[in-house]
């Protein structure tokens, strides 16, 4: 064997590293599983303060409306101009808007609005609390008999949850106005009929399971960039490696929990 | 008092506490020599429950604090001031929502006027008159430093730790910052402990110095004794030779 290793030799190896995985990775779910258990505990017990939270919705949701809505608009847009080119002398342009509308609303609203928010709000909060983790912040406050979790997390976790679902609304409403745009002006459907195929084929549910999605997106993009910022070590290389952490997995983990709360929402509660 | 013993603690495997045994009396201004890297920061943050060792005991007049839930460890904290390394000013705030945060934090029924007057107050006492409204990254280093003092100071602490206040600044500026620390200690009467390895701010503000090596306490005497001894390992650090007993890491 290469290196002088037998083949048994080689074996172990492989093994203990897997083992060594298995056992960061399960550490790690540990981790984030008591972090989230006393963000529910001490939310139970107290809201967090008003100003802290309002100071967080803003943070989290007025700072990041701009971007979600040229998102959305051009999501919206693109949602028309493929829709009509798969629709070519196959299905009749009335149904163009109903198409953007429901995929819109059920799909790419909420999906993309966290993706936007994962990237821009979880490095925010993770490099934030990173930097004051790695300054000794935390510790400070810690040291005043002030609980950073309380201080620190349940506010941003909480804002998170109420403002994606708010954003997502933006940008359900801004993407279908894209679609019209593009619809009316460029596919040449009439207005009318646009709205027409709109009114039609409004489904409440469709809405309602976007904002419940939104809401577990947004618990995900708070937690994990506070996670990843609770975990920072050793200054500004630190910091950067926490930023990126936060922004994969809750990215990842939103793609992951979208599949399972389509199943759910569409399969079990509105089968 | 503060009564320290058999403090073990190990990091990446490596023991950095190996058994200390400390008392600090209280009145007294404690300052705990030391070489870079030999865990003062690390038996501070024990004292104030930010780290828990893996063994022994510590007990804060006479109540164990090992061991003691957050919720418990946050009453004793409060007891408690502490000025951090880099003075860990909370940089999203201005200069007088640092030292405020814990008066509003732990809600003790102080009125706002109460909580702006003892801001202006503590601020006054670091000699920063005036500086509410301005932000940490405006400040110098000393200025830091003094801001966090304030805010260290703000709920009356029976006790307060110095974690190196004077590293990092120009001689006036530390000499400015040990004397700020001598004057409290008179004025407010609190125990206080101090690592460093700043030998004159040692001088300055202690009653008693101890020099921390390996893990435990090697040496205890007045600044008098400190400078007369010949303790050699005391001497080496004092003498700041790169020979001796004391290996450089």
């Amino acid at each position: 064997m290469a290196n002088g290793l037998t083949g048994e030799e080689v074996a172990l190896r492989g093994f203990r590293f897997l083992r060594t995985r298995a056992g960061d990775a399960l550490a790690e779910i540990g981790r984030v599983s008591l972090l989230i258990g006393e963000t529910l505990q001490l939310l139970a017990r107290r809201r967090p303060a008003f100003r802290l939270l309002v100071q967080q919705m803003n943070g989290i949701g007025v700072d990041s409306l701009w971007l979600v809505l040229v998102v959305s608009l051009f999501t919206g847009a693109v949602a028309a101009v493929q829709a009509a080119y798969q629709f070519t002398a196959v299905v009749p342009l009335k149904y163009l808007s109903a198409v953007i509308m429901r995929s819109v609303v059920i799909e790419l609203g909420p999906v993309l609005t966290a993706l936007v928010i994962g990237g821009r709000v979880g490095a925010s909060i993770a490099a934030e609390l990173g930097t004051m983790k790695v300054t000794e912040q935390i510790d400070a406050l810690r040291a005043m008999g002030i609980n950073p979790v309380r201080y620190l997390v349940a506010p941003r976790v909480t804002a998170a949850i109420i403002m994606l679902p708010i954003l997502t609304i933006y940008a359900d409403v801004i993407a279908i106005f894209g679609g019209f745009v593009v619809a009316v002006n460029v596919v040449g459907v009439s207005a009318a009929t646009y709205l027409q195929g709109l009114r039609e084929f409004f489904y409440m549910k469709d809405v309602m399971s976007g904002i419940v999605k939104a809401l577990f997106f947004g618990g995900i993009i708070g937690t994990m960039g506070c996670y990843y910022g609770f975990q920072t070590e050793g200054g500004a290389e630190g910091v950067g490696k926490a930023t990126t952490g936060a922004v994969v997995t809750s990215c990842v983990l939103v793609l992951i929990l979208d599949y399972i709360l389509a199943s759910i929402l569409f399969r079990v509660v509105f089968a | 008092m503060i009564e320290i013993r058999g403090l073990k603690k190990r990091l990446s495997r490596k023991p950095v506490l190996d058994g200390l045994d400390l008392d600090v009396r209280t009145g007294e201004t404690l300052v705990v020599l030391g070489p870079s890297g030999t865990g003062k920061s690390v038996l501070l943050k024990h004292i104030i429950g930010l780290m828990a060792p893996d063994e022994g005991s510590i007990r804060i007049d006479g109540e164990e604090i090992v061991g003691l839930k957050e919720g418990a460890l946050n009453r004793v904290r409060r007891r408690f001031g502490m000025l951090f390394q880099g003075a860990a000013l909370f940089d999203s705030m201005t200069v007088g929502e640092n030292v405020s945060l814990a008066m509003l934090e732990h809600q003790n029924g102080m009125t706002p006027d109460e909580v702006e007057r003892r801001v202006r107050e503590r601020l006054e006492w670091v000699g920063l008159r005036g500086a509410e409204s301005m932000k940490p990254a405006s400040l110098s280093g000393g200025m830091r430093k003094r801001v966090g003092l304030a805010r260290a100071l703000a709920l009356d602490p029976e006790y307060i730790l110095y974690d190196e206040p004077t590293t990092g600044l120009d001689p006036i500026m530390a000499d400015v910052i040990n004397q700020l620390i001598r004057d409290l200690q008179k004025q407010l009467n609190v125990t206080s402990v101090a690592v460093t390895h700043d030998i004159t701010s040692a001088y300055t503000i202690a009653d008693r110095i101890v020099l921390l090596y390996d893990g435990r306490i090697v040496f205890s005497g007045t600044p008098d004794e400190t400078r007369g001894t010949r303790d050699p390992m005391v001497r080496q650090f004092i003498e700041g030779s790169s020979h001796g007993p004391i290996q450089p890491v």
